[in-house]
């Protein structure tokens, strides 16, 4: 009796030993096959669009000078093709640059109305406000970009309504949330004593601000700015349906321009899988695939610069 | 200047800044839904889209758009909560680690586009299926996957650790006190972050412009065969989704009623993507009542 149990027990204690064991093993290489296919995933992007960007290059014999400094885009010229893409490039940063000018004021003072001014009820409403246009899809801004904002700009400012102006509003509302939601972090992860040590010695609350806090939260609030930025070179639909698309260099903020996402919208979908003029796409994608990894080391500096 | 009255000043700057946010929402969601809501008829929903004529629906693409959602999340979900589980629970601070890391941070911040050209470089050249279903949603499950690894990674992360800790003093595995302990008492967040995904895939177009493509076919609504070529569940047909119909209709369209689709459609996309903000709370704070003991 007394044997027999000892071996029951010590038969289910081995098998079910061993069964946990290869649930344990099985549940880890599970989880670490998807860890793995994320890392897949990142380097065959990587891989693909460097080779396929890098073929205009070196199978067509397009001059990566030319490319990088020339303002003549003209590829579909049968007798000498042309491939500058400095109108394009121009186009992208200017948006960026002058969308960040706008939402960066508005979303870090959003922030701060947030968590200073009226951090009771303020929160209670801009939070909701800030979510909700998160989840505006682009195409949606865009729609109203062309619907609205166009003809308004046409009729006040004059030209043709679509303009870097309408690109750069568009996007400014777009990268808002954005920039508001990740300054809003940095000024509430501030150490409370940094505010009550301003207020004790008799600053006002614009001077413990302005002096105090802001210059406390500064590399999380570039942060913000910084993945606004990205988030705006990287735009494509929205962008492209109200800022004119043409291949000329802008040479004012009204004027219609183009940027490296709307030119390869437009003529993806009908220009030959591996002819010149859809390798010099690819070539534009690969500037807005190393655009991404320096946002993200321009992000991983300043964080490294955080003091909160 | 007095430094009172600066403060004053820049007191009512900031509340100008903060009323400026939220008119531009209210003037964005108001336009959509004030012009679009008079368009939205059942028959506006249910019939097919034309290309030339006016009068056309969105029935196709608001399928589209919900059949490409949930095989993305098939796809996703999984992924992702499997990226969330390691890189909360077994990932060691070291090289692979912050290889993984990285590369969570440079798939969330490309843009769509480009994710959109690598799924026609893999899923439609490579594979040679054409545009299709089954490459959107392969697209979009690149897009997704990052979002869906930190919503699971933060969600076991917030699980309060005497609750692991008592599960392993019990003597239970690892993985099993994962299975049972840490996952369902993470699940309403993960709910709550997948259903916000959700929304967030429903709206996305560029990725899908050159991987389900523009058009769709002909579909036969009483086939249901996944493998047959008129039928709606067949992942191997392009598929232009809701948003992509938006963008198509404003910069290519030929129909005259461009104003009254589109408006139509955007009503829909803004009013789809508002419900899945509401469900992501209502649900997720239900089934946290409901599984826990907190009120």
């Amino acid at each position: 009796m007394d044997n027999k149990t000892m071996t029951a027990s010590q038969r289910l204690l081995k098998k079910s030993n061993k069964s946990l064991l290869q649930m344990e093993l099985r549940g880890k290489s599970i989880v670490l096959i998807s860890a793995l296919i994320i890392i897949t995933a990142t380097i065959s992007i990587t891989i693909f669009l460097g080779t396929k960007g890098l073929q205009a290059f070196f199978n067509n014999g397009v001059s990566l000078y030319e490319f990088l400094t020339s303002t003549n885009w003209n590829p579909t010229n049968a007798e000498s093709p042309a491939y500058g893409a400095v109108p394009f490039i121009v186009g992208s940063f200017a948006v960026t640059f002058l969308s960040a000018l706008i939402a960066a004021p508005l979303g870090i003072g959003g922030a701060i109305f947030m968590t200073e001014i009226a951090p009771s009820w303020g929160k209670k409403i801009l939070q909701p406000v800030i979510e909700l246009l998160v989840g505006i899809p682009s195409v949606v801004y865009g729609f109203i970009g062309l619907s609205v904002l166009v003809p308004f700009l046409r009729d006040s400012v004059g030209g043709q309504g679509f303009s870097l102006l309408a690109g750069m509003i568009v996007l400014s509302i777009m990268i808002l949330p954005t920039v508001t939601s990740i300054a809003t972090d940095a000024m509430s992860s501030l150490p409370k004593g940094l505010r009550e040590s301003s207020y004790a010695i008799g600053a006002t609350r614009w001077q413990t601000i302005w002096r105090v806090l802001i210059p406390a939260a500064m590399p999380t609030l570039l942060t913000a700015v910084v993945l606004g930025m990205a988030r705006a070179f990287g735009e494509a639909l929205a962008v492209q349906m109200v800022i004119g698309n043409v291949r000329t260099l802008p040479s004012a903020i009204t004027d219609p321009s183009a940027t490296l996402t709307t030119i390869i919208t437009l003529n993806m979908g009908h220009t030959t899988f591996g002819s010149v003029e859809n390798n010099v796409l690819w070539s534009l994608a690969l500037i807005l695939l190393a655009m991404s990894f320096i946002f993200i080391i321009l992000i991983r500096y300043l964080s490294s610069r955080r003091q909160f | 200047m007095n430094s009172k009255v600066t403060d004053r000043i820049a007191t009512s700057i900031f509340y100008l800044i903060a009323a400026t946010i939220v008119t531009v929402l209210v003037g964005l969601l108001g336009y959509i839904i004030f012009h679009g809501f008079s368009k939205l008829n059942l028959e506006f929903l249910t019939s097919p889209s034309s290309s030339f004529r006016a009068g056309g629906g969105i029935g196709n693409q608001l399928f589209n758009s919900f059949y490409i959602l949930f095989l993305t999340m098939v796809f996703t979900v999984p992924l992702g909560l499997g990226g969330g589980i390691y890189m909360a629970e077994y990932a060691r601070p070291g090289r692979l680690t912050n290889a993984i890391r990285t590369c969570i941070e440079v798939l969330a911040s490309l843009p769509s586009i480009v994710i959109g050209m690598f799924g026609l470089l893999m899923f439609v050249n490579l594979t040679g299926w054409g545009y299709s279903i089954l490459g959107g949603a392969l697209a979009l499950t690149v897009f997704n996957l990052p979002v869906m690894v930190r919503v699971c990674e933060d969600a076991l992360r917030t699980v309060q650790r005497d609750q692991k800790e008592a599960s392993l003093a019990l003597g239970i595995t690892h993985w099993h006190t994962i299975k049972t302990v840490l996952l369902p008492a993470a699940f309403p967040s993960i709910l709550t972050g997948a259903i916000l995904a959700s929304g967030r895939v429903f709206g996305e177009a560029a990725a899908l412009l050159f991987t389900a493509g523009l058009t769709t076919p002909t579909l036969d609504f009483s086939n249901w065969n996944p493998f047959d070529s008129t039928s709606p569940l067949n992942v191997f047909r392009p598929a232009e989704t809701l948003a992509v119909h938006i963008w198509a209709v404003n910069t290519q369209g030929l129909i005259p009623d461009v104003r009254e689709v589109a408006d139509g459609s955007s009503a829909v996309l803004i009013i789809s993507v508002l419900i899945f903000n509401l469900l992501a709370r209502w649900i997720g704070s239900a089934v946290h009542k409901k599984i826990t003991a907190s009120k």
